[in-house]
């Protein structure tokens, strides 16, 4: 570290001043990191998936045809079709929308809500702190899969409760990552600065730590949204959550469980691969965000 | 670039007479923007029992070459060129094994970055037991005894009180006094100390390069001091090397370098050292354009100051004594008049930084008045005072430019910062948008900040340029009272004089009042007409600056002067 610091006189005339370098930042990170770069080719063909998906499927992801059921991948079905003679391609690509939505709306609520929660605990300490903390460790008591199977159970078996259930049991991690990472900036000296420039607490926590904050925060992210994914077919195997005839990973994996042992695999195969898939591409764009969104990482 | 007898060769072909040989040396470093050199055909040697000072600013290479001696370059930095001899060894080629043995055993170092160097979540007491077991100095039954030895012999007082602290606890003074105990439990041969007393006071300086002189004498060793204080180097080398981009300017006999220094560059640094000079111009390099000589400093003699202090006391509850409390501050009293420049001088502790914490108003004090311009600004709490008219109007630059700086601000939004919140003027809701580009503008080109680096974070700047953007911002808003809390302490030596010379043209400009907190005398003196001598809390002494430095009155005073490093001149 030392030495970086000294080489930087040297290193800084090689610099070219360019001002809103986030897109060359974004070509060097993604340049410099093929994983970084896989991860976001794989992202954008989630979201390709989940926004054109139902448009250019072969089939229609609902219809039954009992002359064609459990048919093994062929050309006419890709990932062939299943005890209902629904195509499973069609159908997998069609849950990618879903699975995306749950997850991601989780997330952000989980984001929102802990960073609100630990940034006013890590900057006000005290009985602030105690509190939020305490409850925190309440709800991490709990396993979490089992607790979100419990909200959903009480609250019934929707989208919204599902959503709502993830984003719960997700919570804690945002507040204790964020409760961290500004109590260590609260005495850093450019918050004494922003003090002088006529900042109040508030001012100062929103626009001087809490962007400090966000690098880590958003690995966590990242990471989270596999987890959440995975949360949402989780509880759709067990049968809470999403509701048959829907296509969603989860159900499909659950319902073609049944058919591996009579040796009709594509069945659970192909959603399981597809929901492996985007858990592995939310986990290794962790990185790649969090160096797009620390300034540091450029020079 | 001593000679060495061609007579004389080991094996190795490293000359066993020199007990350090460093013949040639380059090490790159391979960044995203091409290969850096970072140090370039640098060869010197060293005899046990003697003193090399290697000086040079930052990013001369001066780290690199020590870091390389040690082989503890990061994964980026090759050794490119040349050999290193230690005791007859090939240090470039031994294995990373026999490397592992030498360092620490017979190559130790004291960091920079005492705080980087300490295990954070291990009692300072345990870091020197491992130390001393790993090397075999004290066993389970005497550790703790000798741990406490190391603390008292860098002059830790309460040692028994120390060794729980952790590091974060300390202070960086205190750090760095552990880390000298750490490196010198060892026992090495070669001690390389890389700017071992940054962020000490000159007195804890004094004491702990005296100490780490004499044991140097007393066990035979051989230091290589790495520092950009010319004055340190002096006192304490035999033998000077002057280091810049990588590359060796001149080599000679400490005293002889002083004397006659040859290279420009050694004559520019020895210029730019504050020591005994009249002005604060007799810093800058003579072909430099030649500025106005800076007003005279005077004392201010008005009725009504601009700040009155009267019986201030800051407590804070102490942690072993349920009902105990340490006075930080404890009653002091003093006046800055309109434009008068007053220096705050003591030793980290003595409570000047709380003081001006205070009067800032980050934080509220225990009794005690703080009159600023007539008004008690001391009657509204320390939360309240954001949104006081006189925010503005008191405005402070602080010690650590680079903490100083919001990391994920570019220049241009961190100088613009107290101008959204509070205007130019501090009266009045903040700035209109359209007109803060321009001042922004104004006030780098006052601070001498080229217009190309505004859109530049933090971490692209040098240490002189994030000065430079903390003043920028200190004086958007046109304050009329700016405490200095020492703005130059991490700063190189020629880019503190062009700091300070920046400082004295802003006051001449702005008509503001400073209060310049340091611990450097020599500074302080340059820019300050009345100085304020704090120690444990109270004020000793307080006088004009040639009065204080010329007849000191009191005995502490007396040693803060006896220990400023002085070049033999």
């Amino acid at each position: 570290m030392d030495q970086a610091k000294d080489l930087m006189p040297m290193a800084v005339p090689a610099l070219a001043p360019a001002p809103g370098g986030l897109l060359r930042h974004m070509l060097y990170v993604l340049r410099a990191n093929p994983m970084t770069l896989l991860a976001f080719v794989l992202l954008a063909l989630f979201l390709v998936a989940a926004v054109l998906g139902p448009l250019v499927v072969p089939h229609n992801p609902l219809a039954t045809d009992a002359a064609s059921a459990l048919m093994p991948p062929s050309l006419q079905h890709w990932f062939g079709t299943d005890d209902l003679g629904r195509d499973v391609f069609s159908r997998v690509v069609v849950a990618t929308r879903l699975d995306l939505v749950i997850s991601v709306a989780a997330v952000a609520l989980s984001f929102a809500g802990g960073a609100v929660l630990g940034s006013l605990a890590g900057f006000y300490g005290g009985w602030t702190d105690r509190i939020v903390s305490r409850v925190l460790d309440t709800v991490m008591a709990f396993p979490l899969f089992v607790l979100a199977m419990g909200i959903v159970a009480a609250l019934g078996n929707s989208v919204g409760n599902i959503v709502l259930a993830t984003a719960i049991v997700n919570l804690p991690f945002y507040a204790r990552l964020s409760r961290t990472e500004v109590n260590i900036r609260r005495e850093a000296g450019f918050v004494q600065a922003a003090r002088l420039s006529g900042h109040s607490d508030l001012s100062i926590l929103a626009t001087q730590i809490f962007p400090n904050a966000l690098p880590p925060m958003m690995v966590q992210i990242s990471l989270n949204l596999g987890w959440a994914i995975l949360n949402a077919a989780g509880l759709s195997f067990i049968g809470l959550g999403v509701r048959p005839p829907t296509p969603e990973w989860g159900i499909m994996v659950a319902e073609g469980a049944r058919f591996i042992v009579s040796g009709e695999w594509w069945l659970a195969l192909f959603p399981g691969a597809a929901l492996m898939l985007a858990v592995f591409t939310f986990n290794m764009l962790g990185d790649g965000l969090r160096d797009i969104v620390d300034p540091r990482a450029r020079s | 670039m001593t000679a060495v007898s061609p007579t004389v060769v080991s094996p190795t072909g490293f000359s066993p007479a020199a007990f350090v040989d460093v013949r040639d040396l380059s090490v790159d470093f391979k960044t995203r923007n091409g290969t850096v050199h970072a140090v370039r055909h640098v060869s010197f040697t060293l005899e046990k029992g003697r003193t090399l000072g290697i000086v040079g600013e930052s990013g001369s290479g001066k780290s690199v070459t020590s870091y390389a001696l040690m082989r503890i370059l990061d994964a980026a930095g090759v050794i490119a060129g040349g050999g290193i001899g230690f005791d007859g060894m090939d240090i470039a080629a031994a294995s990373e094994r026999t490397m592992r043995d030498i360092r620490g055993r017979e190559i130790s170092m004291i960091f920079q970055n005492p705080r980087a160097a300490l295990d954070p979540i291990r009692k300072v007491g345990h870091q020197i037991e491992d130390v001393l077991r790993q090397h075999v100095q004290a066993d389970r039954s005497n550790a703790y005894e000798k741990a406490i030895e190391a603390l008292t012999a860098v002059r830790i007082n309460n040692p028994r009180e120390r060794y729980h602290a952790y590091p974060f606890e300390l202070s960086g003074g205190m750090c760095q006094r552990i880390v000298i105990a750490l490196a010198l439990a060892c026992r090495p041969q070669l001690l390389i100390a890389d700017e071992p007393t940054t962020g000490l006071d000159v007195t804890t300086q004094k004491a702990v390069m005296d100490l780490v002189a004499e044991l140097t004498r007393a066990r035979g060793m051989a230091m290589i001091l790495i520092t950009h204080d010319l004055g340190l180097a002096a006192t304490y080398c035999d033998h000077l090397i002057v280091m810049k981009s990588g590359e060796v300017v001149e080599s000679a006999p400490a005293l002889e370098l002083f004397r006659n220094p040859r290279h420009a560059y050694t004559k520019k640094l020895l210029k730019a050292t504050p020591h005994g000079c009249a002005s604060v111009r007799d810093l800058l390099p003579e072909d430099e354009a030649p500025r106005a000589p800076a007003a005279p400093l005077a004392v201010a003699k008005d009725r009504t100051p601009l700040l009155v202090v009267d019986r201030l006391v800051k407590e804070y509850p102490l942690k072993s004594a349920r009902s105990g409390v340490f006075r930080a501050v404890d009653g002091i009293s003093f006046t800055v008049g309109r434009g008068e420049s007053v220096g705050l001088v003591g030793e980290s502790g003595c409570g000047k930084s709380t003081t001006s914490a205070i009067i800032m108003r980050l934080l509220d004090p225990t009794s005690g008045t703080i009159r600023f311009d007539g008004v008690d600004v001391g009657a509204t709490p320390a939360a309240k005072f954001a949104r006081s008219p006189l925010r503005g109007r008191l405005q402070m630059v602080f010690q650590d430019a680079t903490d100083s700086l919001n990391p994920r601000f570019t220049a241009r939004r961190a100088i613009a910062d107290p101008l959204l919140r509070l205007g130019a003027g501090g009266e009045g809701g903040p700035m209109p948008k359209a007109e803060i580009g321009a001042r922004v503008e104004e006030l780098a080109a006052l601070c001498g900040l080229p217009a190309h680096l505004l859109d530049r974070f933090p971490h692209q700047l040098s240490g002189g340029q994030k000065a430079r953007v903390g003043i920028a911002r200190a004086i958007a808003v046109s304050p009329d009272l700016l405490v200095l809390d020492e703005p130059t302490a991490a700063l190189d030596v020629s880019v503190q004089a062009v700091v300070l010379n920046l400082l004295v043209d802003l006051k001449d400009k702005l008509g503001m009042s400073y209060l310049f907190v340091s611990h450097d005398l020599a500074v302080v003196k340059l820019l300050c007409a009345r100085v304020i001598v704090m120690k444990g809390g109270r004020i000793v002494e307080e006088g004009a600056c040639d009065q204080v430095l010329g007849a000191p009155r009191h005995d502490y005073t007396r040693s803060l002067i006896a220990a400023i490093p002085h070049p033999p001149l």
